[in-house]
């Protein structure tokens, strides 16, 4: 368990909807949740949610911390936004499940096992690492991420893909190499940097406000 | 008419060698016949899509936008910001909305932009090159470029998730956007009505942590395209169009189905409808060949 | 009027009835077989000189009942309205040819159609009076109010306000009633975020202040007689002195009583103190006095309140309402706000199955709620279990679907509302009648048991001393068209006593109420009726010779109009009746008669018709249609070109209640094929504009079929159906239905 897991059990002791609106992004807009379940009815992927939206914010209110952010569930968001201009609260809740999924994984709680969790991460590094995406790199990341052996594995499966890609100069690999870049890769790392620790910063205070 | 100028954000997927670097070419095509000048954000960067949220929190996220936009206001001053990516569209729509509301992330924005000598005003507007073409042209001026029409081809609009939620496109409805189904009309073929899956999810990103659920979504769109008595699929985002395209020989394997539909960006159909060639209208980035559009660009 | 009769018939051939219809046949019609003095014809006849002409011939004494022969007698009534003479209508339009193929074939059968309805109305006309006001009103302004809660202020304010002075009886020592009560109110105004102030200091004030208003605390209604525009009303002090005042109307606003928690055990209620209803939360609040509430049980400091919604409500389980009160969600989110309002770390949960928050405001205030922090949580309590330092609810939560518990300080139970009706005059007769079905019935009455009974109004009336109840001891009023009017003309309800409520709905209600006391006090003035059949001067009266003091009559009519003197007879409350004529399709001996309504204008127009030889093949179809529902229903179909069998004949009735078992016996020995009924909606669920009018005559109906037998005729010949005024294709389709049956099972035999 995470420091700064600790931390925060601390510091909000019963009040996770309180937690949770300090920490996740759109988080304030839990409570106003009227739970009529059009979110859950939505969702392309509804039916793979252990808890689909609108149980992931009863449980938030109920204070059932582990189980929401040890929870796949909004690992499942495909950021369809149907939940979203359907919701007739007008609840973000593609950004508040993208906010839960960012604060289980803050806290070390995301289940590490779970696709779109390492999918997400590797997109993640991907990007920071020269400002701009290296496809190719991404999807063979993406293909190693369950080990040698599965790799090797959905490689030879999705060869057919890849091929055509190449074929269609969709694909290149020459991007293996060296791949596109921001120019200024300096300002560009220096400026994420900042963003976090001020983010960082920003979780550490208002934690210590209640 | 004046040459309509805009700053344009390409984003990674069009970049030379990327996915959707066929979209790209067949947007320039387009845009020279509409005589649009598109000034690309010099050294633009990626905008995280909607994916980059694990490793990304709320704020270096929201970063990441603010940058290409302050640039935008940089280099190409006064000029409204044009992406052809759905999720390049939406996340930097939604950095400029949210930093609109929220002087603190505002403020903290600017504080990391800072870093790297940038300062973000939020200054213009952030419009999808959909918006452009309806609001700017209108289908009666687009229309006018058609040299050859695509007569007797069938198409399905399919919209997809991001160009329609949550902002769509003004005046068009969340549950059924007509645009596409207008602009095929426009360009001399035929749409098909009540086309069921029209905003369904292809899966996204999740069609490569989820193949076999994201398939499953995939199947269902090709279907109710064949349903309706497609020839050829339609969209104007990256991920709908690679999703519907790639996959159709595994969906094909794992359900016994016999999908060869192309799927093509709204640009490749202007682009051959406005008389360019098939190399202008990128028709050789179609995995899945469209004969149809292939024979017009060679007549 | 004692002048000869003379009768004028106009026949009006524009709107296309000249072109379809042959007009110089009618007018032969109506002078040779109706006895018309004299027929015209006017190619447009509502036009300024159409009327003009009809006009002239009422100023020159040439004419004294007429006959309009044109469109429905819906239809163009403010040209066709002639004062002092009786006026009968031929309806050409919507009722022959707008239903009426414009064919060679149907020409024949459409003349004969209008040629009948000419006969009908010249018979009809012939029958007719004009009606004119008995001598018994004058006009009496002063309304008195029954209750000096927020609706009975308020109704009496906006009386005064009005120009029509108010006298509140109210029971307690001051006025206020259960808003009094109330520390905060939900709120009525724009944003809706906050709780607001109840206002009864302000109505209080205003009501010393109004000259026009009279205010008698500790009282009440011992004895109220008479009839609209002359109640006579007795107000007992608690002192026993006893004053009357005379009144035009009565507007009861006699307001609700909290529903007895101590039925609710589950809940620990009684058991200890930190268990209290939302109105004993109220009296904590206020209590206080602006500071915080502390624990019941030992004065500790609030740090958890739970509640406890539809608290033994909307529940089937014996002793609990069935309904609910509407107002206690939203009661329950101002109540939380007085904590999160004082001190937002108070955890306020509210347990809830349905949130429910009527009113413009109510969406908005249950997201303010939410703003604030009051969390809401569906599911279920299942019980409450008492602890020595707060206490445990249990519920199901029905999101996470999961025997659940929650800790409180303080639990509030959102109790409703019963409704202080007084005494249900039907009470004997509905029991009666659920033992009988001894189903689902006998449960609704187990609430009214429940409720005061002592009687609210004391009335001196032969049908009881209070206004009936219709469900769950409510009082009735027709919920749709007119929800304040009760079944006793001059006497209102508004508020809580009505339905279940909240300050603002009860507010508006009695406004309303108010409004409506003085529409009838004023039609009283003048003896008129005050609704529905509003402005109408025509009243029952009966031939005391062939009276046989069954009574029918006065146990009958739904609105308690009628009395019964010394000697037994009916006594006709002129100004508490409403005209619908159930009194007279009661009457077995046929002597109720209204001036222009009347068994005979309806039996002669059955009799008057022309009957085909059986061997026609032209059968007759009687419709006797309600004014209010079916015949507008079949006038639309007319509107919309609908077609509809030509062998039918339609007659409209002011109600079906007013329809006497004689027109059917008489029209099946006239030689009629077929009879129809058709109705409003009956039951609880009535749409009758009288209330009961339609359903007895279905009681009277289900009796018809001895008489069908005695004749041997067959049973399928009269049919009584319940018709919606939007049954624009249904009632053309059951003419035609009857049609179809008349040709499989045969022509009448009883055709001369």
């Amino acid at each position: 368990m995470s420091d700064m897991n600790v931390a925060m059990v601390e510091r909000y002791r019963n009040n996770f909807l309180k937690e949770v609106e300090h920490n996740v992004e759109e988080g304030d807009w839990v409570k106003m949740c009227m739970q009529c379940g059009v979110c859950s009815g939505s969702c392309p992927l509804g039916p793979y949610w252990d808890h689909p939206p609108q149980e992931l914010f009863m449980m938030i209110r109920a204070g059932k911390r582990e189980e929401v952010l040890t929870s796949t569930s909004m690992w499942m968001c495909t950021s369809c936004y149907n939940c979203i201009v359907r919701c007739p609260r007008e609840l973000p809740i593609t950004h508040i499940m993208h906010g839960l999924a960012h604060y289980a994984k803050r806290l070390g709680l995301a289940p590490k096992e779970q696709p779109t969790f390492k999918f997400s991460q590797h997109f993640w590094n991907n990007l920071v690492k020269k400002g701009r995406v290296n496809e190719l790199k991404l999807g063979l990341s993406l293909y190693f991420m369950n080990g040698l052996v599965e790799g090797i594995k959905t490689s030879l499966n999705m060869a057919g893909i890849g091929l055509g890609m190449l074929k269609t100069k969709r694909m290149s690999p020459m991007e293996m190499i060296g791949g596109h870049s921001v120019k200024d890769t300096k300002g560009f790392h220096a400026m994420l940097k900042k963003a976090e620790e001020i983010e960082a910063a920003r979780v550490e205070k208002y934690g210590k406000g209640s | 008419m004046a040459t309509k100028e805009y700053s344009f954000y390409p984003g990674c997927s069009s970049q030379e060698g990327a996915s959707s670097s066929n979209y790209l070419v067949s947007v320039e095509s387009m845009c020279e016949e509409l005589d649009v000048k598109l000034n690309t954000i010099p050294d633009w960067n990626c905008c995280s899509a909607s994916i980059g949220y694990c490793g990304g929190g709320e704020l270096p996220r929201l970063t990441l936008s603010a940058r290409n936009l302050a640039l935008s206001e940089e280099h190409n001053p006064g000029q409204d910001v044009v992406a052809t990516c759905a999720a390049c569209w939406l996340a930097t729509r939604e950095t400029a909305e949210r930093l609109g509301e929220d002087d603190d992330l505002m403020a903290e924005t600017n504080q990391a932009l800072a870093e790297a000598g940038l300062t973000f005003k939020n200054e213009n507007k952030i419009r999808h090159m959909v918006e452009v073409l309806i609001d700017d042209f209108g289908y009666e001026e687009l229309g006018k470029h058609v040299k050859k029409p695509l007569e007797g081809i069938k198409i399905a609009g399919y919209v997809g998730c991001q160009t329609n939620r949550p902002f769509g496109i003004e005046g068009e409805s969340f549950e059924n956007p007509k645009y596409l189904d207008k602009l095929v009309e426009t360009l001399g073929a035929e749409p098909v009505e009540n086309y069921e899956k029209k905003v369904s999810c292809c899966g996204g990103a999740l069609a490569f942590s989820e193949p076999e659920k994201s398939q499953a979504l995939i199947k269902e769109i090709i279907e109710s395209a064949y349903d309706g008595g497609a020839d050829m699929i339609v969209t104007p985002c990256p991920v709908c169009q690679m999703n519907v395209e790639v996959y159709q020989d595994k969906i094909n394997a794992k359900y016994g189905t016999k999908f060869h539909i192309p799927v093509t960006y709204y640009s490749t159909l202007m682009s051959v409808a406005y008389g360019r060639s098939a190399k202008d209208s990128a028709l050789g980035g179609q995995i899945i060949r469209a004969k149809q559009l292939e024979d017009i660009a060679n007549k | 009027m004692a002048d000869e009769m003379k009768m004028g018939t106009y026949i009006c051939t524009g709107c296309g009835i000249g072109d379809r219809l042959d007009a110089s046949q009618m007018e032969m019609i109506a002078t040779r077989e109706g006895k018309a003095t004299y027929a015209k014809t006017h190619d447009f006849l509502c036009s300024q000189a159409g009327v003009d002409m009809i006009q002239a011939d009422i100023d020159a004494g040439e004419v004294s009942n007429a006959v309009i022969a044109a469109c429905s007698r819906r239809a163009k009534n403010e040209a066709f309205n002639f004062q002092d003479i009786a006026v009968s209508r031929a309806n050409l339009r919507e009722g022959v040819i707008w239903v009426r193929p414009d064919t060679d074939e149907a020409r024949e059968t459409t003349q004969e159609m209008a040629d009948d309805y000419i006969r009908m109305a010249c018979f009809e006309a012939k029958h007719m009076h004009a009606p004119k006001p008995s001598d018994e009103q004058s006009l009496n302004k002063h309304l008195l109010v029954v209750g000096g809660g927020i609706t009975g202020m308020t109704a009496a304010l906006e009386a005064a306000k009005a120009g029509y002075p108010a006298t509140i009886v109210e029971k307690t020592g001051q006025l206020g009633g259960m808003a009094g009560r109330l520390a905060k109110k939900i709120p009525t105004r724009s944003p809706y975020a906050n709780p607001a102030e109840t206002e009864v200091a302000d109505l209080i004030a205003e009501i010393e202040a109004n000259s026009n208003v009279t205010v008698c605390l500790n009282s009440t209604v011992a004895k109220t007689e008479g009839a609209p525009g002359r109640f006579d009303v007795e107000i007992a002090t608690e002192s026993g002195s006893t004053s009357t005042i005379q009144v035009g109307a009565v507007i009861q606003a006699s307001g609700f009583k909290p529903y007895d928690a101590n039925q609710l055990p589950e809940f620990a209620y009684g058991k200890t103190p930190d268990v209290v209803t939302q109105a004993e939360l109220e009296d904590l609040v206020k209590a206080a006095n602006g500071d915080a509430v502390k624990r019941p049980s030992d004065g500790k400091e609030i740090s958890e309140v739970v509640f406890v919604q539809c608290a033994g409500q909307r529940s089937d389980k014996e002793g609990h309402l069935s309904y609910c009160s509407g107002f206690c969600c939203n009661a329950s989110i101002k109540q939380a706000m007085y904590f999160k309002d004082a001190n937002a770390g108070i955890d306020t949960t509210v347990i809830f199955t349905d949130l429910r928050t009527p009113g413009s405001g109510g969406e908005d205030f249950y997201r303010s709620g939410q703003q604030k922090g009051v969390v809401f949580t569906k599911g279920v309590v299942s019980e409450v279990e008492p602890g020595s330092d707060g206490h445990t609810v249990k519920f199901k939560d029905l999101i996470l679907d999961e025997d659940t518990a929650i800790q409180a300080d303080l639990v509030v139970l959102a109790t409703g509302m019963l409704p202080n009706s007084g005494v249900d005059p039907y009470a004997a007769e509905k029991a009666a009648a659920a033992e009988e079905e001894e189903g689902e019935e006998a449960d609704k009455g187990d609430v009214v048991a429940t409720v005061d009974v002592e009687s609210i109004l004391n009335l001196d009336y032969r049908q009881g001393s209070d206004v009936p109840q219709l469900v769950h001891g409510f009082t009735d009023s027709h919920f749709i068209c007119f929800p304040y009017e009760t079944r006793r003309t001059g006497i209102y309800t508004a508020g809580p006593v009505r339905r279940p409520m909240d300050i603002a709905q009860a507010r508006e209600d009695a406004t309303g109420a108010a409004m409506k006391a003085i529409h009838a006090v004023e039609n009283a003035g003048k003896g008129r009726a005050a609704h529905p059949r509003s402005g109408d001067l025509s009243y029952p009266t009966f031939r005391k010779e062939g009276c046989t003091q069954c009574k029918r009559c006065t146990v009958e009519c739904p609105f308690g109009a009628i009395n019964e003197d010394e000697e037994r007879y009916p006594t006709f409350n002129e100004s508490r009746c409403r005209r619908c004529g159930t009194c007279m399709g009661a009457c077995p001996v046929r002597v109720i008669s209204f001036e222009n309504y009347s068994v005979d204008t309806v039996g002669a127009q059955i009799k008057n018709v022309d009957m085909p030889d059986e061997f026609d093949e032209k059968p007759r179809i009687l419709v006797l249609a309600c004014e209010n529902d079916a015949y507008p229903a079949l006038d639309m179909a007319g509107q919309n070109h609908i077609e509809y069998s030509a062998f039918v004949r339609v007659i409209p009735v002011r109600c079906l209640g007013s329809v006497n078992t004689i027109w059917v016996t008489d029209a099946l020995n006239s030689g009629y094929d077929g009879v129809i009924l058709m109705g409003c909606q009956k039951g609880d669920d009535y749409q009758c504009h009288f209330v009961k009018g339609s359903e007895l005559a279905h009681t009277r109906m289900s009796k018809i079929d001895d008489t069908l037998q005695q004749l041997n005729l067959e049973t399928e010949r009269v049919m009584t159906y319940e018709v919606a005024i939007t049954d624009v294709q249904r009632a053309p389709k059951l003419i035609n239905e009857m049609a179809e049956t008349i040709e499989k099972i045969g022509m009448s035999p009883f055709k001369f």
